[in-house]
Protein backbone atom coordinates (compact mmCIF):
# COMPACT_ATOMS: atom_id res chain seq x y z
CA UNK A 1 0.00 0.00 0.00
CA UNK A 2 2.92 2.54 1.04
CA UNK A 3 4.75 1.19 -1.85
CA UNK A 4 1.86 1.97 -4.34
CA UNK A 5 1.74 5.04 -2.70
CA UNK A 6 5.42 5.83 -3.54
CA UNK A 7 5.22 4.57 -6.83
CA UNK A 8 2.22 7.19 -7.57
CA UNK A 9 3.66 9.78 -6.36
CA UNK A 10 6.56 9.47 -8.19
CA UNK A 11 4.95 8.97 -11.48
CA UNK A 12 2.28 11.87 -10.55
CA UNK A 13 5.56 14.12 -10.28
CA UNK A 14 8.02 12.67 -13.39
CA UNK A 15 4.89 13.00 -15.92
CA UNK A 16 4.14 16.41 -15.19
CA UNK A 17 8.05 17.32 -14.95
CA UNK A 18 8.26 15.81 -18.97
CA UNK A 19 5.58 17.83 -19.82
CA UNK A 20 7.45 20.97 -18.53
CA UNK A 21 10.39 20.23 -20.08
CA UNK A 22 8.86 19.83 -23.29
CA UNK A 23 6.91 23.32 -23.07
CA UNK A 24 10.08 24.73 -22.31
CA UNK A 25 11.85 23.08 -24.75
CA UNK A 26 9.39 24.34 -27.33
CA UNK A 27 10.03 27.79 -26.00
CA UNK A 28 13.74 27.97 -26.45
CA UNK A 29 12.34 26.54 -30.14
CA UNK A 30 10.55 30.09 -30.35
CA UNK A 31 13.52 31.87 -29.54
CA UNK A 32 15.40 30.56 -32.12
CA UNK A 33 12.50 31.42 -34.48
CA UNK A 34 12.87 35.52 -33.98
CA UNK A 35 15.12 38.28 -35.55
CA UNK A 36 18.53 37.06 -34.32
CA UNK A 37 17.61 34.07 -35.67
CA UNK A 38 16.70 34.72 -39.51
CA UNK A 39 19.57 37.42 -39.49
CA UNK A 40 22.18 34.28 -38.46
CA UNK A 41 20.02 32.91 -41.21
CA UNK A 42 20.86 35.66 -43.67
CA UNK A 43 25.04 35.35 -42.79
CA UNK A 44 24.53 31.22 -43.73
CA UNK A 45 23.51 32.21 -46.74
CA UNK A 46 26.47 34.50 -47.42
CA UNK A 47 28.53 31.05 -46.09
CA UNK A 48 26.66 28.64 -48.25
CA UNK A 49 27.67 30.85 -51.33
CA UNK A 50 31.39 30.97 -49.98
CA UNK A 51 31.72 27.52 -49.50
CA UNK A 52 30.38 26.73 -52.95
CA UNK A 53 32.84 29.09 -54.07
CA UNK A 54 35.70 27.05 -52.28
CA UNK A 55 34.62 23.65 -53.89
CA UNK A 56 32.56 22.22 -51.52
CA UNK A 57 30.17 19.42 -51.99
CA UNK A 58 26.89 20.01 -50.64
CA UNK A 59 26.80 17.05 -48.08
CA UNK A 60 30.39 18.60 -47.08
CA UNK A 61 29.27 22.16 -46.34
CA UNK A 62 26.07 20.82 -44.44
CA UNK A 63 28.33 18.78 -42.53
CA UNK A 64 30.54 21.47 -41.67
CA UNK A 65 27.84 23.39 -40.62
CA UNK A 66 26.65 20.74 -38.28
CA UNK A 67 29.78 19.51 -36.89
CA UNK A 68 32.23 23.08 -36.49
CA UNK A 69 28.68 25.36 -35.58
CA UNK A 70 30.73 28.68 -34.72
CA UNK A 71 30.63 30.98 -38.17
CA UNK A 72 33.66 32.33 -37.56
CA UNK A 73 35.16 29.02 -37.40
CA UNK A 74 33.99 27.76 -40.38
CA UNK A 75 35.19 30.77 -42.41
CA UNK A 76 38.50 30.22 -41.50
CA UNK A 77 38.29 26.55 -42.24
CA UNK A 78 36.94 27.60 -45.69
CA UNK A 79 39.65 29.86 -46.23
CA UNK A 80 42.00 27.43 -45.27
CA UNK A 81 40.89 24.83 -47.79
CA UNK A 82 40.50 27.36 -50.28
CA UNK A 83 44.02 28.13 -50.34
CA UNK A 84 45.17 25.09 -49.78
CA UNK A 85 46.40 24.13 -46.49
CA UNK A 86 47.71 21.22 -44.85
CA UNK A 87 45.30 20.20 -42.28
CA UNK A 88 47.66 21.09 -39.34
CA UNK A 89 48.18 24.38 -40.14
CA UNK A 90 44.04 24.42 -41.15
CA UNK A 91 43.70 23.13 -37.26
CA UNK A 92 45.46 25.52 -35.76
CA UNK A 93 43.70 28.42 -37.53
CA UNK A 94 40.37 27.50 -36.80
CA UNK A 95 42.00 26.76 -33.13
CA UNK A 96 43.23 30.41 -32.98
CA UNK A 97 39.82 31.23 -33.96
CA UNK A 98 38.03 29.43 -31.71
CA UNK A 99 39.67 30.15 -28.26
CA UNK A 100 36.93 32.40 -27.85
CA UNK A 101 34.01 29.65 -27.10
CA UNK A 102 35.92 28.85 -23.58
CA UNK A 103 35.65 32.05 -21.94
CA UNK A 104 32.08 32.00 -23.38
CA UNK A 105 30.99 28.75 -22.22
CA UNK A 106 32.49 29.39 -18.63
CA UNK A 107 30.44 32.32 -18.59
CA UNK A 108 27.62 30.51 -19.78
CA UNK A 109 27.79 27.80 -17.71
CA UNK A 110 26.94 29.02 -14.08
CA UNK A 111 23.77 30.31 -16.03
CA UNK A 112 22.52 27.15 -17.63
CA UNK A 113 23.15 24.31 -14.98
CA UNK A 114 20.41 24.15 -12.68
CA UNK A 115 20.04 22.39 -9.19
CA UNK A 116 20.77 18.58 -10.58
CA UNK A 117 22.13 18.94 -14.03
CA UNK A 118 24.33 16.31 -14.92
CA UNK A 119 27.44 17.27 -16.10
CA UNK A 120 26.92 15.32 -20.01
CA UNK A 121 23.62 17.44 -20.79
CA UNK A 122 26.21 20.51 -19.88
CA UNK A 123 29.06 19.12 -22.16
CA UNK A 124 25.97 18.15 -25.25
CA UNK A 125 24.73 21.85 -25.05
CA UNK A 126 28.25 23.56 -25.39
CA UNK A 127 28.54 22.41 -28.75
CA UNK A 128 25.11 24.90 -29.53
CA UNK A 129 27.40 27.87 -27.93
CA UNK A 130 28.14 30.75 -31.15
CA UNK A 131 27.60 33.34 -30.64
CA UNK A 132 24.12 33.90 -31.73
CA UNK A 133 22.82 31.61 -29.27
CA UNK A 134 25.31 32.68 -26.70
CA UNK A 135 24.06 36.06 -26.69
CA UNK A 136 20.45 35.23 -26.82
CA UNK A 137 21.11 32.70 -23.78
CA UNK A 138 22.86 35.39 -21.78
CA UNK A 139 20.03 37.22 -22.32
CA UNK A 140 17.29 35.38 -21.78
CA UNK A 141 18.36 32.73 -19.48
CA UNK A 142 17.86 34.84 -16.11
CA UNK A 143 13.95 35.15 -16.81
CA UNK A 144 13.86 31.21 -17.01
CA UNK A 145 13.26 28.83 -14.34
CA UNK A 146 16.87 27.62 -12.98
CA UNK A 147 15.66 23.84 -13.12
CA UNK A 148 14.46 24.47 -16.97
CA UNK A 149 17.31 26.60 -18.23
CA UNK A 150 18.84 22.99 -19.59
CA UNK A 151 15.47 22.04 -21.56
CA UNK A 152 14.73 26.15 -23.31
CA UNK A 153 18.90 26.08 -24.26
CA UNK A 154 18.46 22.81 -26.07
CA UNK A 155 15.52 23.50 -27.93
CA UNK A 156 17.23 27.16 -28.89
CA UNK A 157 20.53 25.49 -29.69
CA UNK A 158 19.27 22.59 -31.73
CA UNK A 159 16.92 24.55 -33.29
CA UNK A 160 19.27 26.92 -34.60
CA UNK A 161 21.41 24.21 -35.87
CA UNK A 162 19.15 22.48 -37.62
CA UNK A 163 17.39 24.93 -39.48
CA UNK A 164 20.77 26.36 -40.70
CA UNK A 165 21.90 23.19 -42.44
CA UNK A 166 18.49 23.49 -43.97
CA UNK A 167 19.08 26.80 -44.93
CA UNK A 168 23.02 25.98 -46.51
CA UNK A 169 21.58 22.93 -48.35
CA UNK A 170 18.64 25.02 -50.06
CA UNK A 171 20.99 28.04 -50.60
CA UNK A 172 23.63 25.95 -52.01
CA UNK A 173 20.87 24.16 -54.31
CA UNK A 174 18.84 27.05 -55.60
CA UNK A 175 21.84 30.28 -54.93
CA UNK A 176 22.33 31.61 -58.33
CA UNK A 177 24.73 34.93 -58.15
CA UNK A 178 22.56 37.20 -55.75
CA UNK A 179 22.89 41.27 -56.74
CA UNK A 180 25.68 42.62 -54.84
CA UNK A 181 23.75 45.11 -53.42
CA UNK A 182 21.42 42.81 -51.68
CA UNK A 183 24.44 40.29 -50.83
CA UNK A 184 26.28 43.49 -49.11
CA UNK A 185 23.22 43.94 -46.91
CA UNK A 186 23.28 40.51 -46.04
CA UNK A 187 26.78 40.66 -44.99
CA UNK A 188 26.26 43.85 -42.89
CA UNK A 189 23.03 42.56 -40.91
CA UNK A 190 25.46 40.27 -38.98
CA UNK A 191 27.89 42.34 -37.33
CA UNK A 192 24.95 44.70 -36.35
CA UNK A 193 23.08 42.47 -34.76
CA UNK A 194 25.40 41.51 -32.29
CA UNK A 195 26.81 44.65 -32.01
CA UNK A 196 23.64 45.71 -30.40
CA UNK A 197 22.25 42.82 -28.66
CA UNK A 198 25.73 42.12 -27.39
CA UNK A 199 25.35 45.80 -25.92
CA UNK A 200 22.08 44.88 -24.11
CA UNK A 201 23.10 41.95 -22.64
CA UNK A 202 26.13 43.09 -20.89
CA UNK A 203 25.52 42.17 -17.11
CA UNK A 204 28.05 44.74 -16.03
CA UNK A 205 29.53 48.55 -16.86
CA UNK A 206 32.51 46.34 -17.68
CA UNK A 207 30.84 44.55 -20.55
CA UNK A 208 30.14 47.80 -22.24
CA UNK A 209 33.96 48.63 -21.92
CA UNK A 210 34.93 45.48 -23.05
CA UNK A 211 33.29 45.90 -26.31
CA UNK A 212 34.18 49.24 -26.78
CA UNK A 213 37.87 47.86 -26.66
CA UNK A 214 36.96 44.68 -28.35
CA UNK A 215 35.71 46.66 -31.30
CA UNK A 216 38.12 49.23 -31.61
CA UNK A 217 41.41 46.31 -30.98
CA UNK A 218 39.90 43.46 -33.19
CA UNK A 219 41.09 45.24 -36.83
CA UNK A 220 43.82 47.28 -34.91
CA UNK A 221 45.58 44.23 -34.19
CA UNK A 222 44.64 41.96 -37.23
CA UNK A 223 46.87 44.47 -39.14
CA UNK A 224 49.64 44.39 -36.60
CA UNK A 225 49.75 41.29 -35.32
CA UNK A 226 47.08 39.08 -37.51
CA UNK A 227 46.11 35.35 -36.23
CA UNK A 228 46.38 36.59 -32.44
CA UNK A 229 43.90 39.80 -33.09
CA UNK A 230 41.06 38.16 -31.64
CA UNK A 231 43.03 36.69 -29.10
CA UNK A 232 45.07 39.73 -28.22
CA UNK A 233 41.80 41.93 -28.61
CA UNK A 234 39.84 39.85 -26.05
CA UNK A 235 42.73 39.49 -23.02
CA UNK A 236 43.92 43.37 -23.55
CA UNK A 237 39.83 44.63 -23.65
CA UNK A 238 38.74 42.39 -21.17
CA UNK A 239 41.42 42.82 -18.88
CA UNK A 240 41.90 46.61 -19.11
CA UNK A 241 37.72 46.24 -18.22
CA UNK A 242 38.13 44.16 -15.52
CA UNK A 243 40.84 46.69 -13.90
CA UNK A 244 38.22 48.91 -14.12
CA UNK A 245 35.52 47.30 -12.61
CA UNK A 246 37.41 46.73 -9.90
CA UNK A 247 39.51 50.20 -9.42
CA UNK A 248 35.31 51.33 -9.38
CA UNK A 249 34.16 49.05 -6.89
CA UNK A 250 37.50 50.25 -4.96
CA UNK A 251 36.54 54.14 -4.68
CA UNK A 252 33.20 53.31 -4.15
CA UNK A 253 34.14 51.01 -0.99
CA UNK A 254 36.23 53.51 0.25
CA UNK B 1 47.49 16.66 -45.94
CA UNK B 2 45.16 19.48 -48.24
CA UNK B 3 41.65 19.26 -48.36
CA UNK B 4 42.26 17.56 -52.14
CA UNK B 5 45.22 15.28 -50.81
CA UNK B 6 43.88 11.83 -51.03
CA UNK B 7 41.31 10.82 -53.44
CA UNK B 8 38.92 9.03 -51.23
CA UNK B 9 35.14 10.30 -50.52
CA UNK B 10 36.31 9.95 -46.64
CA UNK B 11 39.38 12.40 -46.42
CA UNK B 12 37.25 15.76 -46.35
CA UNK B 13 35.44 14.33 -43.71
CA UNK B 14 38.40 14.07 -42.14
CA UNK B 15 39.73 16.85 -42.31
CA UNK B 16 36.39 18.58 -41.46
CA UNK B 17 36.27 16.44 -38.32
CA UNK B 18 39.85 17.40 -37.28
CA UNK B 19 40.76 20.75 -38.77
CA UNK B 20 36.64 22.20 -37.62
CA UNK B 21 35.20 19.96 -34.99
CA UNK B 22 37.58 19.15 -33.02
CA UNK B 23 39.31 22.02 -32.27
CA UNK B 24 36.60 23.89 -32.10
CA UNK B 25 34.30 22.17 -29.25
CA UNK B 26 37.58 21.15 -27.27
CA UNK B 27 37.53 25.21 -26.32
CA UNK B 28 33.80 24.61 -25.50
CA UNK B 29 34.60 21.23 -23.38
CA UNK B 30 37.42 22.74 -21.49
CA UNK B 31 34.59 25.89 -20.92
CA UNK B 32 32.38 23.58 -19.30
CA UNK B 33 35.21 22.07 -17.16
CA UNK B 34 36.34 24.99 -15.83
CA UNK B 35 32.71 26.75 -15.95
CA UNK B 36 31.90 23.89 -13.67
CA UNK B 37 34.07 24.75 -11.14
CA UNK B 38 33.20 28.67 -10.62
CA UNK B 39 30.28 30.26 -8.39
CA UNK B 40 28.00 32.63 -10.18
CA UNK B 41 29.06 35.81 -8.45
CA UNK B 42 32.34 35.62 -8.07
CA UNK B 43 34.83 38.42 -9.83
CA UNK B 44 36.73 35.51 -11.79
CA UNK B 45 33.56 35.81 -13.43
CA UNK B 46 33.24 38.90 -14.06
CA UNK B 47 36.54 38.60 -15.65
CA UNK B 48 35.81 35.71 -18.15
CA UNK B 49 32.59 37.61 -19.27
CA UNK B 50 34.63 41.02 -20.19
CA UNK B 51 37.45 38.87 -22.02
CA UNK B 52 34.68 36.86 -24.00
CA UNK B 53 32.41 39.97 -24.90
CA UNK B 54 35.80 41.77 -25.93
CA UNK B 55 36.60 38.78 -27.79
CA UNK B 56 33.17 38.80 -29.61
CA UNK B 57 33.44 42.64 -30.20
CA UNK B 58 36.87 42.01 -32.10
CA UNK B 59 35.10 39.56 -34.55
CA UNK B 60 32.30 42.47 -34.37
CA UNK B 61 35.27 44.86 -35.50
CA UNK B 62 36.75 42.44 -38.01
CA UNK B 63 33.22 41.67 -39.53
CA UNK B 64 32.92 45.46 -39.94
CA UNK B 65 36.33 46.62 -41.21
CA UNK B 66 36.93 43.20 -43.52
CA UNK B 67 34.24 42.15 -44.60
CA UNK B 68 33.60 39.05 -46.83
CA UNK B 69 31.84 38.97 -49.96
CA UNK B 70 29.99 41.75 -51.83
CA UNK B 71 30.40 43.77 -48.45
CA UNK B 72 33.91 43.72 -49.04
CA UNK B 73 33.98 46.13 -51.81
CA UNK B 74 31.83 48.99 -50.09
CA UNK B 75 33.82 51.61 -48.85
CA UNK B 76 35.12 51.79 -45.39
CA UNK B 77 34.17 54.62 -44.28
CA UNK B 78 30.42 54.03 -45.81
CA UNK B 79 30.49 51.09 -43.26
CA UNK B 80 31.78 52.90 -40.60
CA UNK B 81 29.14 55.24 -41.18
CA UNK B 82 26.30 52.80 -41.35
CA UNK B 83 26.97 51.14 -38.32
CA UNK B 84 27.69 54.28 -36.14
CA UNK B 85 24.29 55.72 -37.49
CA UNK B 86 22.53 51.91 -36.13
CA UNK B 87 24.03 52.08 -33.15
CA UNK B 88 23.07 55.43 -32.34
CA UNK B 89 19.68 54.79 -33.19
CA UNK B 90 19.64 51.67 -31.29
CA UNK B 91 21.05 53.88 -28.39
CA UNK B 92 18.74 56.61 -28.68
CA UNK B 93 15.20 55.15 -29.97
CA UNK B 94 14.53 52.32 -27.46
CA UNK B 95 17.47 49.98 -27.39
CA UNK B 96 15.33 47.89 -30.08
CA UNK B 97 17.84 45.67 -31.88
CA UNK B 98 15.92 45.56 -35.29
CA UNK B 99 15.74 49.91 -34.95
CA UNK B 100 19.76 49.50 -35.19
CA UNK B 101 19.85 46.84 -37.94
CA UNK B 102 17.32 48.78 -39.92
CA UNK B 103 19.14 52.32 -39.60
CA UNK B 104 22.54 50.54 -40.45
CA UNK B 105 21.46 49.13 -43.41
CA UNK B 106 19.22 51.99 -44.77
CA UNK B 107 22.65 54.03 -44.66
CA UNK B 108 24.25 51.43 -46.18
CA UNK B 109 21.85 50.85 -49.17
CA UNK B 110 21.51 54.91 -49.66
CA UNK B 111 25.00 55.12 -50.06
CA UNK B 112 25.36 51.88 -52.17
CA UNK B 113 22.74 53.76 -54.17
CA UNK B 114 24.31 56.79 -54.34
CA UNK B 115 27.73 55.35 -55.53
CA UNK B 116 26.45 53.17 -57.96
CA UNK B 117 24.68 56.00 -59.62
CA UNK B 118 27.33 58.25 -59.51
CA UNK B 119 29.70 55.55 -61.18
CA UNK B 120 26.69 55.37 -64.18
CA UNK B 121 26.93 58.96 -64.02
CA UNK B 122 30.54 58.79 -64.55
CA UNK B 123 30.01 56.08 -67.40
CA UNK B 124 27.75 58.00 -68.99
CA UNK B 125 30.42 61.12 -69.05
CA UNK B 126 32.69 58.64 -70.09
CA UNK B 127 31.19 57.72 -73.24
CA UNK B 128 30.17 61.51 -74.07
CA UNK B 129 33.44 62.59 -73.62
CA UNK B 130 34.87 59.73 -75.82
CA UNK B 131 31.98 59.75 -78.63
Amino acid sequence: MLRADAMDLHSSRSAPEATRRGRWYLRGVAAAVSVPGLILASAFIGFAGLAKEAGLTLVQTVFMVGMVWALPAKVVLVGAIMTGASLPAAAFAVALSSIRLAPMVVALVPELRGPNTPRWVLYFLAHFVAVTSWVLAMERLRGIPPAMRTSYYAGLGSTLVLFNMLVVAVTYVVAENLPPMVSAALFMLTPMYFLTSLWGSARERAGHVAMVLGIVLGPLLHLVVPGFDLLGAGLIGGGVAFGLHVAARRRAAA
Amino acid sequence: MTFDAIDAWWWPFVFILVGGWLVTDAWRFLGVYLGDRITEDSDLLVLVRALATALVAAVIGNLIVFPSGALADTALALRIGAVVAGFVAYLFLGRKVLVGIVAAEAVLLAGLWMGSSHADMAALHGIFTSA
